[in-house]
């Protein structure tokens, strides 16, 4: 027996057909499950966006609560339009169809490498219709890799409303803290921008509250400087910077 | 076909008699990363059964056509598929926990449970009795796993399933959580403990001193 199966035809008739096989298995399970991952990667999306703006979705589910408060938009940097979308996906799949250009190295303070000249902004209404605040979609390099986090901006476009980073790859216990709420939440009422559009916010050692500053996290000094630098980009005149700008001097959109 | 005593051994051997992580020592790994808390430790059971059963079942039934120059390739190809497919539900049909378990799904491919049983078993055995070895294993694997995550759970965050059983004193109750029972070393200690239990009541699982 053992002397058939070695031959060298045998082994790679086996060898082949294997793979065939488990190629079929894997992909089949990959393709077939991929639209419920899709829709339950997109509720994740969904309820991390709401509770970045404070909103309690709990028992109606987020899918209704973001419908029916979240207005999804894009914004162009270069050129300030303001583009609206029906739904997540609807703007999700626009984006997917723009290129990303790369960031001039010396602009790319938070190691994002490209940005889309659109950018994503989740516009949240309070019940009365009234929009509330704006959520960002930002991310930055940390220690390990890149953090992602949702960053919500209250209407006047200038005060933080809420920080949520919701993937990232940082040390459970010292990098990691940067999801914990106790951390994030020390930003919240802080000034993210100056009225001039300079950005105010920071995360140092030994930070002053009274001035924007935020205390990084003790033993995660490249995670918080990532932090730091998130913000340096992100809210600048190279990402959302004048859409803020806008926000403060044509108020809400 | 075997006989019932026989398929009873096979089935409920692993359980005690020869438990695969208490007596062998194997997959200890996630039995430290992933029993903080019942429910991922269920669900990593009941994955880790799956991955079980299949590649036992699927290279008992190819076992007579499989290359001994290639065997250990043609097994780890299919437990690594089998697990990307369980990886692959996970996150379709229980998204939160798999979000948790992350890595540890992936992981399962190097579990030394999984290439163990299928080297010494199913290389060897009918298919049926592959099966019965596999879901036997993957209890025996269960049994301690939960046992790990039920103290674990219980005195490092006061709770069962998430449902708050000692009320602790961060939110207003008595009991102050043991912090190093959410660590991963904690494992190390109860799994200790049950083999101790284990072979205080199997004196023939204690092993000759040297």
């Amino acid at each position: 027996m053992a002397s058939k199966n070695d031959t060298m035809a045998k082994t790679f008739t086996v060898v082949i057909l294997l793979c065939l096989v488990c190629s079929i298995i894997v992909a089949g399970s990959a393709v077939g499950l991929k639209e419920r991952q899709e829709a339950n990667a997109a509720l994740a999306k969904q309820a991390n966006i709401l509770a970045t703006a404070g909103i309690d979705f709990a028992g109606r589910g987020a899918e209704a609560v973001f419908s029916e408060r979240v207005g999804v938009m894009t914004f162009n940097r270069e050129t300030g339009e303001i583009t609206q979308y029906d739904s997540m996906i609807a703007m999700e799949a626009a984006l997917a169809d723009i290129r990303a250009q790369s960031v001039a190295s010396s602009d790319d303070v938070a190691g994002v490498r490209t940005i889309r000249p659109e950018l994503p902004v989740f516009a949240i209404r309070d019940e009365s219709g009234d929009v509330q605040s704006y959520v960002l979609d930002v991310r930055g390099a940390g220690l390990w890799g890149m953090m992602y986090a949702f960053l919500a901006i209250e209407a006047d476009g200038q005060t933080i409303r809420g920080l949520n980073f919701y993937e990232h790859a940082e040390t459970p216990g010292l990098g990691g803290e940067i999801q914990n709420p106790r951390w994030a939440g020390r930003f919240e009422g802080k000034k993210a921008v100056t009225d001039g559009g300079d950005v105010a916010i920071r995360v140092t050692k030994g930070a002053n509250p009274e001035q924007n500053e935020v205390d990084a996290l003790s033993g995660a000094t490249i995670t918080s400087n990532g932090v730091d630098r998130t913000f340096q980009f992100w809210l600048s005149g190279n990402a959302y910077g004048s859409f803020l700008t806008k926000l403060r001097e044509e108020g809400a959109i | 076909m075997a006989s019932t005593k026989e398929m009873k051994s096979v089935l409920f051997g692993p359980i005690f008699a020869n438990n695969p992580i208490a007596l062998q020592i194997l997959g200890v790994c996630s039995a430290l990363a992933v029993t903080s808390k019942l429910e991922n430790t269920l669900v990593m059971c009941i994955a880790l059964t799956f991955v079980l059963v299949l590649s036992n079942v699927s290279i008992s039934i190819i076992r007579n056509h499989i290359p001994s120059s290639v065997r250990i390739i043609v097994q780890m190809t299919i437990i690594a598929s089998l697990v990307i497919v369980v990886d692959q539900l996970l996150k379709a049909f229980a998204y939160d926990i798999a979000q948790e378990l992350s890595v540890f799904v992936g992981l399962i491919i190097t579990n030394c449970i999984v290439m163990g049983r299928a080297e010494a078993f199913a290389m060897k055995e009918k298919p049926g009795m592959a099966l019965l070895d596999g879901l036997g294993n993957g209890l025996g694997y269960s049994v301690v796993l939960l046992t790990v995550a039920f103290f674990r759970e219980l005195f490092g965050s006061g709770s069962l399933f998430g449902y708050q059983i000692l009320p602790l004193i961060t939110e207003g109750g008595w009991y102050t959580p043991v912090g190093l029972l959410v660590l991963p070393p904690s494992a190390f200690f109860i799994i200790g403990g049950f083999i101790w239990v284990l072979r205080t009541f199997r004196p023939e699982q204690v092993e000759a001193k040297e």
